[in-house]
């Protein structure tokens, strides 16, 4: 192992690799193995989200590596925990980078973090691959954005609310935790719904701190504005473990789907996990990939992930494993990176920038994820699924096809005549 | 269903209107008696998947001709027990034997057959079916849920059957109910005097789905709005009537979740009193006490669940106490390792506490993972009770009241009334001469310490019910709790209760006015200038004390 510095969580997942004797040797010279930084919160308020997708990482790296690694050399995994302290995410961002000299970044879930690492990574001239749906507004060549932008995810599902299968909604909450993701979003949608000719009477916007856990007063409000006209839908950006207490509350004040549906945008699988979804049925989340997919493609990723978390232990998931959209993106995020590493012969960023354009990955969501060749997104179908009862989700509706993303949305008059090309340092 | 299920159906309800509309013709003006005819296994195929449209197409028409098994495919859909391959539909039984939908007859689907969907229309287009055939039930039960699901979707075209149904109603409150129902069918007739008779009838009603449809009658008449003005009026008077009605069940919403906030927050503080406000002593390890109450539950939790099953909705009655004595069992070893050699000397022990706290911190993290526990409810727990059309109030937080309100009794009982009450008392107020007299005192500080910390571990199980457990827990608490018993004045219990619930109150009105974000900053804000002005809090002890 290498003698640099790790943290002590690194050193316990390399030991317990080592343990299980897979494929990897006991001692690897530095020089041998490429260095992979990974940067989420394992604690704090988003832990909840994104724990398991450095768990997914750690995955993908055992899987590539058992295949003979990347370029003849093994990954080896630095992790570190920013603990859903936004400055701390760009301190830990450059100590990967300048400290332990990582090739790339797989990291971060709100947009508050990837906003905190971004001039670390176009100072230092690095590459981020950032894995969750998010609100557009943004464009870095150092950046691969292999979630949603908004047209992958946040207008269909407002489209679908108002379409006569999602219950022709005419008001709109759109409720969110406070920070940019859901500020932004809600402009667009806000937008967006202007356009679609829903009156400013009948758009309400909430928001609630990080970590609020006291719902109350927001589903009285809801209650209140659903009452007053025609029918209402919810649209949510509340991140985090926030979210229990707000489906709790939900379900507890008999918010029925049928009455007044909720569509999530940040809700998965893993963040209604000991959430009592019985009451919740009908209620929504827009993704690009659900673990209710079916096909062969993503029952052999739910395998992979079922093994890896009984192989591991993982606290939940080796008793109950689920799989959910973000950690299908970061899941194809690392392979399109090291296969445009193997193209372009180096880890350079600037070579693999080059390379990682047109890649193609089976995803495991059953179709050809395609890297656009400029804008740095991926090519996604949109699901939408409603809640069931064991908290797995239903695809009610989904595109025909993948869809192209368009990070500066055209709802947002500024952005008018931009293109979706990072502009050139 | 009727714990959980009070909000009615709107949406099903509008969908009720179509589907009893269709039913209409077939079931209840033909005089001819049900003709049940058999469902082929397309027809049944064709209910189970395909377009949303289609499928309530071939739904309606299986309805209308009365089939026996459409009841049962419709439940079985609800419940998500149809399986669907390329012709035939499934229906699964409890016991994983299959049977083909149409004809009921044992079937084994094949392994390619998959889940058949149903979305939050098709769902209502269901519930609308069972509505209608239960409107006829010898139940009133199920006649009640019917017209539930009629309330909100009726219009002109189903009278004929609102008013047989009424017509054939025997129970009187049903009846009052199907009257309303009327009424709102007619609120969009064609005739003039009818809409006026319904808009009066509507004035007396309180459902909150009500005030949307007077609310859209009221748009301009361009944009399809009420034209006459003798019914305009009317509709608006309705509608003026039944706000003032629904603002005072929103105000009781205020005001008890104000009551439910300020009770986790006399929760989370009446352990501080003691600790801070009794002793002195400037606890900042107060949250992590609560978290070791909120994992003790969870541990109590797992405890059930992996041997004692049956028994699990109650885990939470012996968490009660494991919470109780783990968090006061850390409080005594914290009290007598530390803090008593640190007495008298505030800012050592405030950093010593935070240091504690933290280490408690990366305890729970390396024990439990940094990642939140799922804490379940209870079943009894789960749901709530509607006191009013608009409000619905939740078990959890009703217990953890009713809680907050034993803790908070059996705190005073035993500061007023025992022996050990009488001797912290004591030593709070004169130490040298405590110990002149014979108690041990530091034998009582230890205690004392300990019965606050364990009222923290209290409060841990009760928001374990609430919100989240995570080894971050305590941190969102201790200012809250510092903020409650410095707010309500230093050294005795009523002020902590006093200023619990008045800063949850003024919290719950403050958001519903500004957000929860302004909110928080204002009653900071407020706090700040209000302690300005009376450093002692709201109820400053008066009196003689030694150490003042």
């Amino acid at each position: 192992m290498s003698h640099t510095r790790t943290t002590r969580r690194f050193a316990l997942h390399a030991v317990a690799a080592a343990a299980l004797g897979l494929a990897a040797p006991f001692a690897v010279q530095a020089a041998d193995t490429i260095k992979v930084g990974v940067l989420h919160s394992l604690s704090g308020t988003m832990a909840i989200s994104e724990t398991v997708l450095k768990d997914t990482v750690l995955m993908t790296i055992d899987e590539i590596n058992a295949k003979g690694g990347v370029m003849g050399k093994k990954l080896e995994p630095v992790v570190v925990d920013p603990g859903s302290n936004w400055p701390l995410f760009a301190e830990k961002a450059k100590q990967l980078i300048t400290k332990d000299k990582v090739a790339v970044v797989f990291g971060c879930w709100t947009s508050v973090s990837r906003k905190s690492v971004l001039p670390v990574f176009e100072e230092t001239n690095s590459l981020l691959f950032y894995p969750v749906q998010y609100e557009g507004e943004e464009l870095s060549k150092n950046v691969y954005y292999t979630g949603a932008a908004p047209n992958q995810q946040a207008i269909p599902a407002v489209e679908y609310l108002m379409s006569k299968d999602g219950g022709s909604a005419k008001r709109f909450v759109l409720l969110g935790t406070d920070y940019v993701y859901p500020r932004t979003t809600n402009k667009i949608l806000r937008a967006f719904l202007k356009a679609k000719g829903v009156a400013e009477a009948d758009i309400m916007e909430e928001y609630t701190p990080f970590g609020h856990s006291d719902y109350q007063t927001i589903i009285a409000k809801i209650k209140k504005f659903a009452s007053e006209g025609k029918k209402t839908a919810v649209v949510s950006t509340i991140n985090g473990d926030s979210n229990v207490p707000f489906y709790k509350e939900l379900g507890n004040q008999g918010l029925k789907a049928t009455d007044v549906p909720v569509v999530a945008f940040s809700v998965g699988e893993e963040e209604l996990r000991g959430v009592d979804t019985k009451p919740l049925v009908g209620h929504l989340a827009a993704w690009n990939y659900f673990m209710s997919v079916p096909g062969p493609a993503n029952k052999d990723f739910i395998a992979k992930w079922t093994a890896y978390a009984k192989a591991k232990g993982l606290p939940g998931h080796k008793d109950k494993p689920l799989t959910n959209d973000p950690m299908e993106a970061t899941y194809i995020g690392i392979h399109m990176w090291a296969q445009a590493v193997e193209k372009a012969k180096s880890t350079d960023t600037d070579k693999v920038i080059a390379a990682m354009a047109g890649q193609t990955f089976k995803a495991p969501g059953g179709f050809m994820s395609t890297m656009d060749p400029e804008n740095h997104h991926l090519h996604k179908p949109v699901f939408i699924g409603e809640v069931k009862a064991d908290g797995q989700f239903n695809v009610v509706w989904k595109t025909k096809g993948p869809v192209v993303a368009d990070p500066w949305s055209d709802y947002i008059a500024e952005n008018k005549g931009k293109k979706n090309v990072p502009e050139k340092k | 269903m009727i714990r959980k299920g009070r909000a009615s159906g709107r949406e099903a309800g509008r969908s009720a209107v179509a589907m009893l509309r269709a039913l209409l013709g077939v079931l209840l003006m033909a005089a001819a008696p049900l003709a049940v005819r058999a469902m082929t296994a397309e027809q049944a195929h064709a209910i189970a998947v395909g377009d949303s449209e289609a499928r309530i197409a071939a739904l309606k028409q299986a309805a209308a001709a009365g089939d026996a098994r459409v009841p049962v495919i419709a439940q079985a859909l609800l419940d998500g027990a149809v399986k669907v391959d390329a012709t035939r539909a499934y229906l699964v039984q409890p016991d994983g034997s299959a049977v083909e939908a149409a004809s009921g007859q044992p079937a084994t689907p094949p392994d390619e057959a998959e889940d058949a969907i149903v979305n939050n229309r098709m769902r209502g287009e269901l519930d609308a079916v069972l509505a209608a055939l239960q409107l006829r039930s010898a139940d009133p039960e199920q006649r009640r849920a019917a017209v539930k699901q009629l309330r909100d979707g009726a219009d002109e075209a189903m009278l004929p059957m609102i008013e047989q149904a009424l017509a054939a109603e025997t129970d009187t409150a049903l009846k009052a109910e199907l009257t309303v129902v009327r009424a709102r069918a007619l609120i969009a007739s064609s005739d003039a005097a009818k809409r006026l008779a319904a808009a009066r009838a509507l004035g007396e009603e309180t459902d909150p789905a009500i005030r949307g449809l007077l609310t859209e009658r009221l748009r301009p008449a361009a944009e399809g709005g009420e034209s006459d003005a003798a019914v305009r009026a009317a509709t608006q008077r309705a509608l003026d009537g039944m706000n003032d009605r629904l603002a005072w069940g929103e105000r009781a919403g205020v005001l008890f979740s104000g009551l439910s906030l300020g009770s986790i927050l006399m929760l989370a503080a009446l352990g501080l009193a003691i600790t801070y406000g009794l002793m002195g002593v400037i606890n900042m390890a107060h949250g992590e006490l609560i978290m070791i109450g909120a994992y003790a539950t969870y541990l109590v939790q797992n405890l059930f669940r992996a041997h004692l099953p049956g028994a699990f909705d109650w885990y939470l009655v012996a968490a009660i106490p494991v919470s109780f004595f783990a968090a006061a069992a850390v409080g005594a070893v914290l009290e007598r390792g530390v803090i008593r050699f640190l007495y008298g000397r505030p800012l050592e022990t405030l950093l010593a506490t935070w240091g504690i706290s933290l280490i408690l911190i990366q305890l729970m993290r390396s024990l439990f993972g940094a990642q939140n526990v799922p804490v379940e409810n209870p079943v009894w727990l789960s749901g709530g009770v509607a006191v009013a059309s608009n409000l619905t109030l939740p078990y959890n937080r009703i217990a953890i009241i009713v809680f907050a309100g034993l803790v908070l009794g059996g705190m005073a009982l035993l500061i007023a009334k025992t022996r050990l009450g009488l001797f912290v008392r004591g030593v709070t107020q004169n130490r040298p001469m405590a110990a002149c007299l014979g108690v041990h005192t530091a034998r009582i500080d230890t205690m004392a310490f300990a019965l606050g910390a364990g009222v923290a571990g209290l409060a841990g199980c009760a928001l374990s019910q609430v919100g989240n457990v995570g080894p971050d827990l305590g941190q969102g608490y201790i200012v809250d709790s510092f903020m409650v018993v410095v707010l309500g004045g230093v050294g005795q219990l009523a002020g902590t209760v006093y200023a619990a619930l008045g800063l949850g109150v003024v919290n719950k009105l403050l958001e519903g006015w500004a957000g929860a974000v302004l909110a928080k900053i204002m009653v900071l804000v407020f706090i700040v200038i209000f302690i300005q002005k009376r450093p002692s809090g709201l109820f400053a002890l008066k009196g003689r004390s030694a150490e003042a």
